[in-house]
């Protein structure tokens, strides 16, 4: 009788123990964070993100660490697919105790891991997803964002484009969420500037799979004076190729989304667009102390040049780290009070969290595209402060849900 | 006038790389009745092949550059003739549709081998020497390499034709085409015949890639992106016939050009719709022949049997251990569970579709993420709880399934699983480009569970009442007269409908109830993840349940439950490593190699195996039979 009781009073502790929340147990000698990404789906993406992520582990690591522990990141791969995405989160959670987590790139893996940290209330820094949504219409409490906004973004190029002696616009963007928003958000910025302006044609290729002739096709036969554009990857490729046999380009001016990172850029090679006014990085050219410091560290530990995701990998970790510094602890609630208003000293420039929308300030660089040496380049660029480019804290939390 | 002719030949243009790639896996499906899923990798291998090659050889001008195009081409076919003579080969006798699995594993394969010897980034190939630039033709600019492909195309399905009307061997393959059986009974070495035929259709695919070096990046998702596109075209054009591919490659890609400048969001879904339409008024494609649809002949399976009292007492110590589970184990063990459970009803309910009702459907997740997306819908526009949701969640997967059924099983085969697939991407088009009540590729989150049932534990008893409960349900009706009728007619239609059974209802019927678990099944997904998004409606979605029914053995109920399970656990551990496609990829070929009758057939034999061994005198070969199925 007695070890029956016994053994059923332990099976009960055991299952008490087990209901605390891993995290809380876990955190022994070093700190653990879970990073999810689509190293699979998307490695021509991920794969400078997870160089720069682990240059600043080995960084922070080498200098003694967070709150005298070292860091630890558990990777994994989300398959490019949501649901995976959340059974993975659960996992890094509930067994592996992450403190918190962070990355993802696909916008709807990021909305999707966004509302999984509010629903188990754990803290998470969205890398790269470029959906305003998870800032906005869909931000919460638990969630914060790096990189620039697609509505910054789209921002800093309405503000040269309305510079630009033209009226007639055509814009030519991939079929999904991310495409929409980037055009919606150029447009309205654009009118604001220059209310002139008139939009003659819009081309909505699916993504990666565009027809290039057809749309060039399309495009060149509305006749506008100018057009924005924001295909990347394949589709770019693509589509400089056909609209420079079929002179789409010439003598028009194109404005083009993102066309200056790296990622997309390097891949273009002698055939990379003259002129263009695009947003980007320029890499190595940039010539301030921290990023020269950075940008020589990581051509040492990898042998190539820093990209786009390298500096988004490496800015997501330092602030992470820099939050935990803060808060003094890995508490989710001590984290979260210490985003709010968190200055990160990065090797691109210092940048904060905003407290009414959760987005980082980081900017980003705004230049034309040309051949410099056969290689293509960024030139003329100049850093454009992501401050300047986000609506009003005050206007940006009437854009976020009440709770 | 002349803008509509540089439409035009821009259209054209695409409708030579499309026919390319899809007169390959036409022929390759003709001969051999092979759904080959590695088709678009052997596409992209040609690409990454050529690229190398071409950019190696550019001293030698227009030489290096056909040169190069040709030998990747030649490579790729070898390659396909060594995957053929090293894997397939040895499957052929495998149920129907069996030998897509070895194609999906081969398909992991070759895109980790990409990834690894070419590297992430897209690679931009040179132009063709000679063709580089754009010619004026009623003063619109043309690009010369476009009139090239309008040639090459028509030229090579020129020379098919000489090859199929006045060699022997193309003789032979029409002939196979039309009746392997025959064929065989006539002294025809068929494996010579299908490797050969093999070889040529990879050497097809590989061209197709090679020549697109000088049009786009070559890229990590070539293989995926142009895969969908060409099994379209297949189909509109008949299955088997070279003939019917090309017709149907020119009318996609022509029609898109056009439709571009009209409606530009079209694009996403205009295949599907044109072939939808197709195969509603043509049940054979444009070209194809009755019969064509058909896939290799098998063995007849034996038939099912309830299960006897130790099968009984197994699969109910199954459901025991699974619900002792939260006593002993972390939280993550649940969430894996939930994933398998729901995996699990899912697979099942293709497989009534498939095995009992002998219906190919490539197209199930379409029920699946309608039951996913009308809970999560319910829950945001009109506010309900968790358990109105998931009663209304699978009857709008059923209604829905019930609209589409009653198109499909009007037709067979290859066919019909086409349709079924073009109902999915059409739902899918349709959930992604409304994004005012769908939230488009944004999707809808916030679909948590009720409070009562938000604990781990708590949703893990519920999915496993729920996944528990439709399998049981599923069994049922395969053994209920419904279930027997529907196996009379899957095994011989015309004497079914002699004995005044009608068969199209039944087909239907079955359809809709398929389609109805698989709703269930999604609604438990959409609360267990907390959101929805289009991924559960596309492609891949679809294949993975496939992949689940096929890897666990078509011919018993228990192996969807069996394939199902595993592809889950494999995948979730897989996923850790480095290359786990290339990981994934060879334990499916594994998998296939050992048990060609799926996982509960080799289950089968190993218990008729050990029961021989303990009891000797029993007759293994009648265990084997029939064992487990039931």
């Amino acid at each position: 009788m007695m070890k029956r009781r016994t053994l059923l009073t332990s099976m009960a502790a055991l299952g008490a123990v087990g209901a605390l929340p891993a995290r809380l147990l876990a955190q022994g000698a070093t700190i653990k964070i879970g990073d999810i990404n689509s190293y699979t789906a998307l490695p021509a993406f991920t794969e400078p993100y997870k160089k720069g992520w682990t240059l600043a582990m080995e960084d922070i690591n080498a200098k003694g660490g967070v709150l005298g522990k070292q860091l630890e990141v558990i990777s994994r791969d989300d398959t490019g697919d949501p649901s995976t995405a959340i059974r993975i989160a659960e996992e890094l959670v509930s067994k592996d105790g992450v403190a918190m987590l962070f990355g993802t790139y696909l916008s709807n893996i990021g909305l999707a891991v966004s509302d999984f940290a509010k629903q188990k209330e754990v803290f998470f820094l969205a890398s790269e997803p470029l959906t305003d949504a998870i800032i906005w219409s869909s931000g919460n409490k638990y969630t914060y964002r790096l990189r620039p906004a697609t509505y910054t973004q789209s921002s800093m190029l309405a503000e040269q484009a309305a510079k630009l002696d033209v009226t007639k616009w055509a814009t030519v963007a991939p079929n999904y969420a991310y495409g929409k928003d980037a055009v919606a958000a150029f447009k309205t910025a654009l009118k604001k500037l220059k209310p002139e302006v008139e939009f003659v044609e819009e081309q909505w290729p699916p993504v990666f799979k565009i027809d290039a002739g057809a749309t060039v096709r399309a495009l060149e036969a509305a006749k506008p004076e100018a057009i924005y554009n924001v295909t990347f990857g394949a589709d770019l490729a693509k589509f400089v190729r056909e609209g420079s046999l079929r002179g789409l380009f010439d003598d028009r001016s194109v404005v083009s989304l993102l066309t200056g990172e790296p990622e997309y850029l390097d891949p273009l090679g002698d055939e990379c667009p003259d002129g263009w006014i695009v947003t980007g990085y320029p890499g190595t050219d940039i010539k301030t102390p921290e990023h020269e410091a950075f940008a020589k560290a990581y051509i040492d530990r990898w042998g190539e040049d820093p990209k786009t995701g390298s500096v988004v990998g490496y800015n997501s970790l330092l602030a992470a780290a820099t939050a935990m510094e803060k808060a003094g602890s890995t508490d989710t609630d001590a984290m979260l009070a210490a985003m709010d208003e968190l200055h990160v000293k990065a090797p691109t420039g210092e940048f904060y969290f905003r407290a009414a929308d959760h987005q980082s300030t980081m900017g980003a660089w705004v230049g034309k595209t040309a051949l410099v040496d056969g290689k293509p380049k960024m030139i003329d660029w100049s850093y454009e402060d992501g401050a300047d480019f986000l609506p009003s804290e005050e206007e940006a939390a009437k854009l976020r849900p009440a709770s | 006038m002349g803008f509509y002719l540089a439409q035009l030949l821009t259209g054209l243009a695409n409708a030579s790389s499309l026919f390319l790639i899809a007169c390959g896996l036409s022929i390759i499906f003709g001969v051999t009745r092979i759904v080959n899923f590695a088709h678009g990798s052997f596409y992209m291998l040609g690409a990454y092949l050529s690229y190398t090659l071409v950019t190696h050889l550019s001293a030698l001008g227009a030489l290096g550059f056909w040169g190069g195009v040709l030998v990747s081409a030649l490579l790729v076919g070898v390659i396909g003739l060594l995957v053929e003579v090293l894997i397939l080969r040895r499957i052929y006798r495998a149920p129907e549709l069996f030998q897509l699995v070895a194609t999906f594993g081969i398909l992991l394969i070759i895109e980790d081998a990409a990834l690894a010897i070419w590297g992430a980034q897209d690679l931009l190939g040179p132009r063709a020497p000679g063709l580089s630039k754009a010619v004026r033709i009623l003063g619109e600019p043309i690009p010369q390499y476009d009139l090239a492909l309008i040639v090459i195309g028509p030229v090579v399905l020129g020379l098919i034709w000489l090859i199929f009307h006045r060699t022997r061997w193309g003789v032979l393959v029409r002939a196979a085409t039309q009746d392997r059986e025959m064929v065989g009974a006539l002294g025809v070495n068929q494996a010579l015949l299908f490797s050969s035929a093999f070889f040529l259709g990879s050497v097809m695919a590989g061209l197709g890639g090679a020549l697109q070096i000088p049009r786009e990046a070559v890229n990590l998702n070539m293989d995926l992106s142009v895969i969908g596109d060409a099994f379209v075209v297949v189909v509109i054009g008949g299955m088997g016939s070279v003939t019917g591919a090309f017709i149907a490659a020119v009318l996609i890609s022509v029609l898109n050009a056009f439709a571009v400048l009209v409606f530009p969001q079209i694009s996403l879904v205009l295949p599907f719709i044109v072939m939808a339409l197709v195969l509603v008024v043509r049940p054979y494609g444009l070209l194809g022949k009755p019969g064509s649809e058909k896939g290799a002949p098998a063995d007849p399976e034996a038939p099912l049997r309830p299960l006897n009292p130790a099968g009984r007492l197994a699969m109910g110590a199954v459901v025991v251990i699974l619900a002792l589970v939260p006593l002993v184990s972390a939280d993550f063990t649940m969430i894996l569970l939930v994933d398998v459970l729901i995996a699990v009803l899912f697979a099942a309910s293709l497989h009534f579709i498939m095995g009992t009702g002998g219906m190919i459907s490539f197209g199930h997740a379409a029920y699946f993420g309608v039951g996913a997306y009308a809970a999560a819908l319910v829950v945001k526009w009109l506010g309900l709880s968790m358990v109105p949701a998931m009663i209304v969640a699978p009857v709008a997967s059923g209604l829905a399934a019930l609209v589409f059924g009653w198109f499909c099983v009007r037709l067979s085969g290859v066919y019909l699983g086409m349709l079924t697939l073009a109902a999915a991407q059409i739902v899918w088009g349709v959930t992604f480009q409304w994004q005012d009540v769908t939230g488009g590729d944004d999707g809808i989150i916030g679909v948590w569970p009720a409070k009562w049932a938000s604990s781990e534990t708590a949703y893990f008893y519920l999915a496993l009442v729920l996944c528990a409960g439709g399998v049981w349900l599923l069994r049922r009706a395969a053994h209920a007269p419904f279930g027997y009728m529907l196996r009379g007619i899957r095994d011989s239609e015309i004497r079914a409908e002699a004995i005044g059974v009608d068969t199209r209802f039944h087909q239907w019927m079955a359809f809709t109830f398929a389609g109805t678990l698989a709703g269930l099944a999604g609604v438990v997904s959409a609360f267990a993840k907390g959101s929805v998004f289009p991924d559960v409606l596309n492609i891949s979605s679809s294949i993975d349940a496939l992949i689940m029914v096929l890897l666990g053995g078509i011919h018993t109920l228990l192996g969807p439950l069996l394939g199902a399970s595993v592809f889950v656990l494999i995948e979730s551990w897989v996923t850790r490593l480095e290359y786990w496609r290339f990981i994934f990829g060879l334990i499916i070929l594994g998998v296939v190699l050992i048990a060609p009758d799926g996982l509960a057939g080799a289950l089968s034999r190993l218990l008729a195996f050990l029961k021989a061994r303990i009891r000797p005198g029993t007759d293994t070969k009648k265990e084997a039979l029939h064992g487990q199925r039931s």
